[in-house]
């Protein structure tokens, strides 16, 4: 396979709509592209698709290990935070990089508060720490921005950086401008 | 990586509900000699069949949890993401199930049995048979709760869909408990690995089919 994530000729079909057909697209190493678009457009769908949670109505999806950071928490409410992440983390076989994760994601001073007393904020900041920890090549950010302050976006521009770095690919949802650079775009119209 | 998750299963229901079955199943197995009397042979008789409606009925209150709640938090996508089928997420449910449910049920069941005034052979007949068939109805539980995740009134619609597929545990377990004949616990056995394999691969595809 070339790439990380591969769309050939892609259609999606949800309930019963057309969302899109005929996309193709490739990401590599070190790439980042933002899907953009009206609510309703099939911006969520794309994330599913890529993350082969949802079968293509027609053409081929190849894609990569991904983490994908939606807005599903998937978290133990009673839990605390880093419990509750190192669950996933020892799924991951990552549990090494859960302190630098937590870091990354200014979430150290949380480690032993209980998931069910965190704010929306520090809620997605955990959603894009388990997707920083798992060490996959491919992440899928569906709306990273919603919720987070002006420090937990730098935050996460400093993540994205570090990853695309290190050769691997982010595939984002978003309708605010994502913070770092190189964005390449895909707009989707309804 | 189903070992992760069976952990998960038994901390989350040893957190919070895994002790209402056996509340429940004595709390059934109590009312009996209000129904019936107190006639002591009379409950006797009647004793491992009343113990087996009680299982039955202490099985059908967990369904609620065991999918549902990780299918509307994304727990199960998140599993799929990295690799596991449906059938391991399954199995991983109904052994951690069976482990929060079965034993508790059957150290429950000696008291109920001490209530019911069964003697020694019945009481033995009956551990016997709700040993087999706990696992079973786990087995049912998670399958069914998979089959009803996402829908309105799941928690009715289990129960519905779990008692009639039960019956012929209900029928061999409590037949080889009361009258101890090697045929029924034979049929009992057969009818509970049928249920223990096939569970798995039917709540296995009803988690894929929720994904879309």
């Amino acid at each position: 396979m070339t790439g990380l994530l591969r769309f050939e000729d892609v259609a999606c079909w949800r309930g019963g709509r057309l969302l899109f057909e005929g996309m193709s697209f490739t990401l590599e190493p070190g790439d980042a592209l933002w899907v953009r678009g009206p609510n309703g457009v099939g911006k969520s769908s794309l994330l599913r698709l890529a993350a082969g949670l949802l079968s293509p109505a027609a053409g081929k999806v190849q894609a990569a290990p991904a983490a994908l950071a939606d807005d599903a928490l998937a978290l133990d409410r009673e839990l605390p935070l880093e419990t509750a992440l190192a669950f996933w983390a020892r799924l991951d076989a990552s549990s090494g990089g859960l302190p630098d994760a937590l870091a990354a994601m200014g979430l150290q001073q949380l480690r032993s508060v209980p998931v069910r007393m965190l704010s929306t904020g520090q809620l997605r900041r955990a959603r894009l720490a388990r997707a920083v920890a798992s060490a996959a090549p491919l992440w899928l950010l569906d709306e990273p921005l919603n919720g987070l302050d002006g420090a937990g976006a730098e935050q996460l521009g400093a993540a994205l950086d570090r990853h695309r770095q290190e050769g691997r690919a982010v595939l984002a949802a978003s309708h605010a401008p994502l913070p770092g650079t190189g964005w390449r775009t895909l707009d989707l119209a309804g | 990586m189903i070992g992760p998750l069976i952990a998960r299963e038994v901390r989350r229901a040893f957190g919070g509900a895994a002790w209402l079955p056996p509340v429940f199943f004595l709390l059934v197995a109590t009312v009996v000699p209000f129904a019936v009397g107190p006639d002591a042979r009379l409950l006797e008789r009647i004793g491992a069949g009343a113990l087996w409606v009680a299982a039955l009925t202490a099985a059908l209150l967990p369904i609620e949890r065991l999918v549902e709640p990780d299918r509307a938090d994304g727990v199960l996508d998140q599993l799929s993401l990295r690799g596991m089928s449906g059938e391991e997420i399954a199995l991983a449910k109904i052994v951690g199930h069976w482990l929060t449910f079965g034993p508790l049920l059957l150290l429950a069941s000696l008291l109920g049995a001490a209530l019911l005034g069964l003697g020694g052979g019945a009481l033995g007949r009956t551990l016997l048979t709700l040993a087999i068939g706990t696992p079973a109805l786990a087995a049912l539980a998670v399958a069914v709760a998979s089959l009803t995740a996402g829908l309105r009134g799941s928690a009715a619609l289990g129960g519905l869909l779990l008692l009639p597929l039960a019956v012929p545990l209900l029928i061999f377990g409590a037949s080889a408990a009361g009258s101890g004949e090697p045929g029924a616990l034979k049929l009992q056995a057969a009818v509970a690995l049928f249920i223990l394999i096939g569970a798995p691969f039917v709540s296995g595809a009803a988690l894929r089919a929720l994904r879309s």
